[in-house]
């Protein structure tokens, strides 16, 4: 089965149904536009043409220590300042420093932005900046024929081209002839820029990236303030490198305006998002955000227990600089002690939370099985990464399904929440304290190294649109006689009462013995456990969640994508490919993964085909297959990566291409 | 100090009317074996509580696994029995977010130091308000018998017929080395001494360990005879005072030494050396006498085994830290604000 895709499309990773990249409009020299101007000066007459774009894809790679992180942060601060949408996705080694000038040292950082919505950081760059030769090595592969390609000729020298195995000089050997070859001396023209500011050679050199953001800045018209005054404010302490850094970063921008190599730039009109108050976000800040508000709208003091582990510990990081909203963060000597603490708090009446990965799950679950036989609300935060074992630290994977769903002994059922989009993951924070919460539960909360590190646009919520989370803590007796009866249960919800220790008359002793019901006194009788057993799970099973939502347009389609966490924007884009094409196809996603949606078996029973793409092999699927029965059909790669649009969109194209095959049979 | 003795529990509220022993019984069967050491520290445990003057609903014991680790059920307190060796982490998020509360843990000598090492000791350096109490019996008695991580050389046990092959920890030792503010060692026997150091650890504010030798008498029995035999102990142990010169034996005969080496010893005290005895310093800026201290003793006889408070000092508290940490946070940048914190810097608006 052959894609129905536009080549075009499916190779420059577009994954707008309603725009090509090829359709840009040529307008003459005209005044600058009113968003761009040369940086530190008075708007400029633009010298040259300018073409406007509705999409472009970037992508700035170079030595894990050539700062292409920070570089990509910058550009994607002055995007979202400028109001496109954008989306990206920052790819980086393990190692702090690898090797210098090698290919497992190469740091990248891609950027998609568009004048309408999207959804990926788009499958192949039409633009790549590369510092050195390995940067170049390892990415072309991404790039599709015609695209831009601007190297730093200063590090093509011949003993980095054979640290990495060029036989010859790839920007003269004509191996580059299909792309726009940018030569440029970004470390001279650096260093000239910075011959007076008295910094060491060194020192001068390090500013080479600010210098390709100001080109790329000149490039895309992107406002320039932002980038100023963040330089001002880092290097608050070393104003002599917070001046030369501003100073290439000029340098950059003039050197586009003037230079012959540079015909044209190109303007990326801002997006039109729904209305409303924005800015750039990524996932983990928003996770962050969201255990904040959490804490606000319940009441309960945050009290995070953590052991530093990638790609979580930003949250730890971020959560320890708001302590005046009451938060207690707590570096533990293990992921053991940073649960055991977290606990040990909801215990005493905080909302307790845990932030680590899938290695650091694994320790902590037993204290995962003690909070589900203690029934205290408690957050599992696990930004999952490449495994097993420490894996790909630094990259993303969807594998941790099943040992949050399964991983512990004895039955101990636990909610499992997934954010789709970074933006998201602040919502599905909120949503795992609910349920954590009403239900006395610990709750998952699945996020993944794409969407932690990706960032896109998010409206800025109203503090008062946010759900208020009532903890409804116990405050007198329960029974009749005046007793209290620790695991008697809300008739509704099967939540037990939540008692602090210092509320006089509710003293009690709980533990992870099984208890009998409604008095919580330790009992090994056989059907007091069977009982038990069965309430936890029902209580689980009966937390209410948001129905899911199909996408299907014509409502004719007979395939189903069906797909959780951060396969979303990739899912999306190859869906909208599909439809473009004339594809029917149904779109579903889901986030809330135990209990999962009521009506999920009849969404899937109502499709004769249902697909799920997942960055694992088949967690989801299995989990499909074993309560509904259905024939759900695994898509899976892992890569520690996130799935291409076009490739999603050839495999979906193909299931519904197989269907319309049996029919002819 | 505050009025009622007890400045660790300054943010406890105070009891309304003084509590009784019964205060504290639960109304659950205590299930130990009869005859357990564990029994009679219940006992200690139980009548000492009311003298804290605190509201009983305001103290919380957390435990471990192990048959020591029973404990918060027989505690008419706020309880939590959790797993096994995860009892200081438990008990540090409890104390570090709830300071008006009198948190205790007990834990056994597998608990404490096999499984749960870590926590301990991270627990000590951290000087959070926890007062642990280690039931030490030298024996995995939950699990019947199994040699512990306290159990001499050589120990036979279902797991070691032929001897353990590994050296034991000296908990006092351990803990010292693990930066600990307080350090203490009492008998299940000696309810009186054992009050005495239960008192001394509720005063002081970090954490205390307070090491409880107690016997096992199913799968241990007698690990601490030569403590307790009216024929031996007085030669057996040395009960430390804070300020008073060290003496044991009958009447006070014998007494530590420091050697012109630096080295404590033991020595019969004559009218001669008398003036040289060694006067014990729980408060002493350096552990290192509190270190030499908790090695005085015979590891295989017992012999002249030092009981009572070896090491007292004042450090900072994690949970006062932590606290006054969100205090100045809160006065240089104000109360967070939510919607400000959402709103961040970098802004745009779409109409
Ligand atoms: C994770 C885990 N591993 C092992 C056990 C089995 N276990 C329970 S108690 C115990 C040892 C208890 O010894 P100690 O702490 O000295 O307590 P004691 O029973 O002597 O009071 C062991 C190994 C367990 N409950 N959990
Ligand atoms: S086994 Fe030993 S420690 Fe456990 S209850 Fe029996 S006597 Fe006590
Ligand atoms: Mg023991």
């Amino acid at each position: 089965m052959t894609s129905q895709v536009d080549q075009s499309e499916a190779v420059d990773g577009s994954d707008g149904d309603k725009g090509r990249s090829g359709s840009a409009e040529e307008r003459p020299a005209t005044a600058g536009s009113a968003d761009a101007h040369a940086p530190g000066g008075p708007p400029p007459s633009r010298a040259k043409p300018i073409r406007r774009l509705d999409r472009v894809i970037i992508r700035f790679a170079g030595d894990s220590g050539d700062g292409m992180q920070l570089t990509g942060d910058r550009f994607t601060s002055e995007t979202a300042a400028f109001g496109n949408d954008l989306s990206t996705l920052p790819n980086f080694p393990a190692e702090i420093r690898a090797p210098a000038g090698t290919l497992p040292g190469v740091s990248s950082f891609q950027l998609h932005f568009a004048d309408h919505d999207i959804l990926t950081p788009g499958d192949a760059p039409n633009v790549l900046v590369a510092m050195n030769p390995a940067a170049l090595k390892a990415n072309l592969p991404d790039l599709p024929r015609g695209a831009q390609i601007i190297v730093n000729t200063d590090e093509f020298t011949k003993r980095a081209l054979a640290k990495v195995g060029y036989p010859a000089d790839p920007l003269s050997d004509g191996s580059l002839e299909g792309f726009h070859l940018h030569k440029v001396p970004l470390t001279t023209l650096t260093l000239e820029a910075l011959k007076d500011s008295g910094l060491a050679r060194k020192d001068a050199e390090r500013a080479k990236n600010m210098f390709a953001l100001g080109l790329l800045s000149w490039m895309y018209h992107r406002p320039t303030h932002g980038t100023e005054s963040f330089l001002r404010g880092k290097f608050a302490k070393k104003p002599q490198i917070a001046e030369a850094n501003i100073s290439a970063f000029r340098a950059g921008w003039n050197f586009g305006e003037t230079t012959e190599s540079f015909a044209v730039s190109y303007e990326v009109p801002p997006a039109r998002l729904p209305a409303g108050r924005y800015r750039n976000i990524s996932g983990n800040l928003a996770l962050s955000y969201g255990l904040i508000a959490a804490s606000q709208r319940s009441g309960l003091p945050l009290y995070l227990g953590s052991y530093p582990i990638t790609p979580a510990s930003d949250i730890l990081h971020e959560l320890s600089r708001h302590k005046n909203f009451g938060v207690r963060t707590f570096q533990a000597e293990d992921e053991i002690a940073g649960i055991g603490a977290a606990l040990g708090a909801s215990f005493g009446g905080a909302l307790g939370v845990t932030t680590t990965s899938g290695p650091g799950v694994a320790l902590k679950s037993e204290t995962i099985g003690l909070a589900v036989s203690l029934e205290l609300p408690l957050l599992i935060v696990d930004i999952q990464r490449g495994g097993p074992s420490t894996g790909l630290p630094t990259k993303t994977e969807q594998a941790d399904l099943l040992q949050a769903m399964f991983g512990r002994n004895g039955e101990a059922p636990v909610p499992i929440v997934a954010p789709a989009t970074p933006a998201e993951c602040f919502d599905a924070a909120l949503e795992a304290a609910r349920i954590a919460v009403a239900y006395r539960t610990p709750v998952f909360l699945l996020s993944d190294g794409y969407l932690a590190n990706g960032s896109e646009p998010w409206r800025i919520p109203e503090v008062d649109e946010l759900p208020e989370i009532d903890p409804k803590f116990a405050t007198g007796p329960n029974r009749e006689d005046g007793a209290f009866w620790p695991y008697l249960r809300d008739p509704h919800t099967l939540a037990r009462p939540w008692a602090l220790p210092g509320t006089p008359g509710l003293e009690h002793r709980i533990g992870g013995i099984e208890k009998q019901d409604g008095t919580g006194n330790i009992s090994y009788d056989p059907a007091n456990h069977d009982f038990m057993v069965r309430t936890r799970q029902a209580k689980v099973d009966g937390i209410t969640v948001k129905p899911v939502e199909v996408d299907d347009p014509t409502g004719d389609a007979r395939v189903l994508v069906l797909g959780w966490g951060s396969t979303y924007g990739p899912i999306t884009a190859a869906v909208r490919r599909v439809r473009a094409d004339g594809g029917e196809i149904a779109q579903a996603h889901l986030r809330n993964l135990n209990p999962f949606p009521a009506n999920l078996g009849s969404v899937l029973r109502s499709y004769e085909k249902v697909v799920v793409p997942e960055m694992n092999l088949g967690q989801l699927a299995l989990l499909l297959r074993a309560k509904y029965l259905v024939d759900a059909e695994p898509y899976n790669q892992v890569r520690g990566l996130p799935f291409k649009a076009a490739q999603l969109a050839d495999v979906l194209s193909a299931a519904i291409g197989t269907l319309d095959e049996e029919d002819h049979r | 100090m505050s009025e009622n003795g007890f400045p660790s529990l300054r943010l406890v509220p105070k009891a309304e009317a003084p509590l009784s022993t019964r205060d504290f019984k639960t109304d659950q069967e205590v299930r130990w074996c009869p005859g357990c050491g564990d029994y009679a520290i219940l006992a200690a445990v139980q009548s000492f509580m009311p003298e804290l003057g605190i509201k009983r609903e305001n103290t919380v014991f957390v435990s471990g696994i192990g048959c020591s680790s029973r404990f918060p059920y027989y505690m008419n307190t706020y309880g939590v029995h959790s797993i096994h060796g995860r009892a200081p982490a438990i008990a540090t998020g409890l104390a570090s977010s709830r300071r008006d509360l009198s948190v205790w843990v007990v834990t056994g000598d597998g608990d404490a130091l096999s499984i749960g090492g870590n926590h301990l000791i991270h627990a000590l350096r951290r000087n959070v308000n926890l007062k642990i109490l280690l039931f030490n019996n030298r024996i995995y008695g939950l699990t019947k018998g199994q040699y512990s991580p306290t159990s001499e050389l050589g120990k036979i046990t279902k797991s070691t017929p032929m001897g353990s092959l590994d050296a034991p920890f000296n908990p006092l030792s351990l803990a010292i080395g693990a930066e600990a503010s307080f350090v203490a060692r009492s008998i299940d026997s000696d309810r009186q001494h054992l009050q005495s150091v239960l008192r001394a650890a509720a005063r002081h504010e970090g954490t205390a360990l307070v090491e409880i030798y107690q016997n096992c008498n199913i799968f241990n029995d007698g690990a601490f005879e030569v403590l307790k035999e009216p024929g031996t102990r007085d030669e057996a142990l040395i009960r430390l005072e804070h300020g008073q010169p060290i003496r044991f034996g009958a009447e006070g005969g014998s007494g530590v030494f420091r050697g012109p080496d630096g080295e404590l010893f033991t020595a019969p005290v004559t009218p001669d050396n008398e003036a040289r005895l060694l006067v014990h310093d729980a408060h002493a800026a350096s552990p290192a006498t509190a270190f030499a201290l908790s090695r005085i003793a015979d590891a295989d006889t017992l012999h002249h085994t030092p009981i009572g408070v070896l090491r007292d000092v004042e450090r900072p508290v994690y949970d006062q830290l932590m606290e006054s940490q969100l205090a100045t946070a809160a006065a240089h940048r104000g109360p967070g604000d939510l919607a400000t914190l959402l709103a961040g810097g970098d802004t745009w608006t779409v109409d």
